[in-house]
């Protein structure tokens, strides 16, 4: 999986009908909350591309209130990308990286069993920390079903490296071996 | 400030030893997950801590008064008014239905049949199977009977209320919303909870987790035999 593409979910976000930058700032954190914050010059720069690419077209300015406000439309061609994006089946996992595991390598290769199972077990419990207080979202009476769905996201990926880290550390002292025979 | 107390309970099954000296402390209206290996221990220490078995040696204090030494009876009551038990599979009678089921812990404890009744329908109602009232366990679903013996397990408003894998056998979802609920209407009646589970993710409901090996307390929080470095495969 690759990260989370703004263009597309800007593009998404105005499928419903246009917006200002500011609508669309705060419609992506709505509903993708606990995303990576996203800055507005972000928001702006984006649709600035997407308008030189033709994806989205100036639709009007609003002056009510303070400065002027373009709002952005979605052109046929952008809603065609969008639709070729949704459609695109991601590859799973095509690389097998993860800061976590290269960290364990490279600590079994520069040091000892020990530091690589005291790094094991830290990061263990910094990720024990983060799913209590992800699952702690859940049980919030003021949870939204967004909230729900983007923490149970974050909760199953974290769940699947403590799975990880925890057999891991059964096995660091065996790959040891196999690093240094 | 501290309800219930473990202080060095140990529990043998014949040679066995399942618990070799635990001690523990619940703060009221805290959650506490109980975790571990297969055959740590853990469903041991939580039948000691509900006075459904007695320790060979060591304590259990409630509010004070030490429990493991009562008769049957006075736990068996204890159980049914300030303790609630909840099971991986809900043990509901298969003769009631979800209403009876929900309302036999306030019979039990001497409740009258209509006020009974109501609570259990607000208690089904609040695990979303008020629908449900009139079956029977055997035409409900496996996730549907959870919801109904969790309703039963609160319905006296317990102190603390003892789960033991209470979502082990239902799907990952219904296993979810049964726990959300269950740990929302905890911590709104100030329920006390302590939650045996082998899933990390079932513990990061609780405030607090307890880690057993061997029917110890493993102080390293990992619950794992680590091998000896240049030990055998």
């Amino acid at each position: 999986m690759v990260g989370v593409s703004t263009p597309h979910v800007l593009l998404g976000l105005l499928a419903g009908g246009s917006r200002h930058g500011y609508e669309l700032k705060r419609a992506h954190d709505e509903r993708l909350p606990r995303a990576r914050p996203l800055a507005f010059g972000q928001v702006y720069a984006t649709l600035g591309r997407l308008e030189r690419d033709g994806l989205v077209a100036a639709a009007g300015q609003d002056r009510a209130s303070g400065p002027d406000r373009t709002a952005y439309a979605l052109t046929g061609e952008g809603r065609s990308t969008l639709d070729v994006w949704l459609s695109t089946v991601e590859t799973p996992m095509p690389y097998v990286a993860s800061t976590l595991f290269t960290k364990v390598m490279v600590a079994l290769l520069v040091a000892d069993v020990d530091v690589a199972r005291s790094y094991l077990i830290a990061q263990r419990s910094a990720h024990t920390a983060r799913l209590r207080e992800l699952t702690s979202v859940k049980t919030d009476p003021a949870a939204t079903l967004s909230d729900v769905i983007a923490v149970d996201f974050a909760i199953a990926h974290l769940d699947a490296d403590l799975r990880w880290l925890h057999t891991t550390l059964g096995r660091v002292a065996d790959w040891h071996r196999e690093v240094h025979p | 400030m501290t309800q219930l107390q473990a202080r060095g309970v140990v529990r043998s099954y014949g040679p066995s030893p399942a618990l070799r000296g635990v001690t523990l402390d619940v703060a009221e209206g805290e959650i506490v997950a109980v975790t571990g290996p297969s055959g740590c221990g853990k469903s041991t220490l939580l039948h000691c801590l509900a006075g459904i078995l007695r320790p060979d040696a060591g304590e259990v204090t409630w509010r004070g008064q030490r429990i493991d030494t009562w008769s049957e009876a006075d736990r068996s009551r204890l159980r049914r008014t300030e303790f609630g038990v909840l099971f991986q599979f809900g043990q509901l009678v298969a003769e009631l239905t979800a209403a009876e089921n929900v309302g036999l812990p306030l019979l039990l404890a001497g409740t009258g049949r209509r006020e009974a009744r109501t609570a259990a329908l607000t208690w089904l109602e609040r695990f979303g199977v008020a629908d449900l009232a009139e079956l029977r366990p055997g035409e409900m679903s496996g996730g549907q009977q959870q919801r109904c013996a969790t309703a039963r397990a609160l319905v006296t408003e317990p102190q603390v209320l003892f789960a033991d894998e209470p979502t082990g056998a239902l799907d990952t979802l219904t296993g979810e919303q049964v726990l959300t609920q269950l740990v929302r209407l905890a911590r709104e009646q100030r329920t006390s909870v302590v939650l045996v589970t082998h899933e990390p993710r079932i513990a990061a409901y609780a405030d607090r987790e307890i880690v057993l090996r061997d029917g110890l307390v493993d102080h390293t929080g990992l619950g794992l035999d680590l091998p000896v470095v240049g030990g055998q495969r």
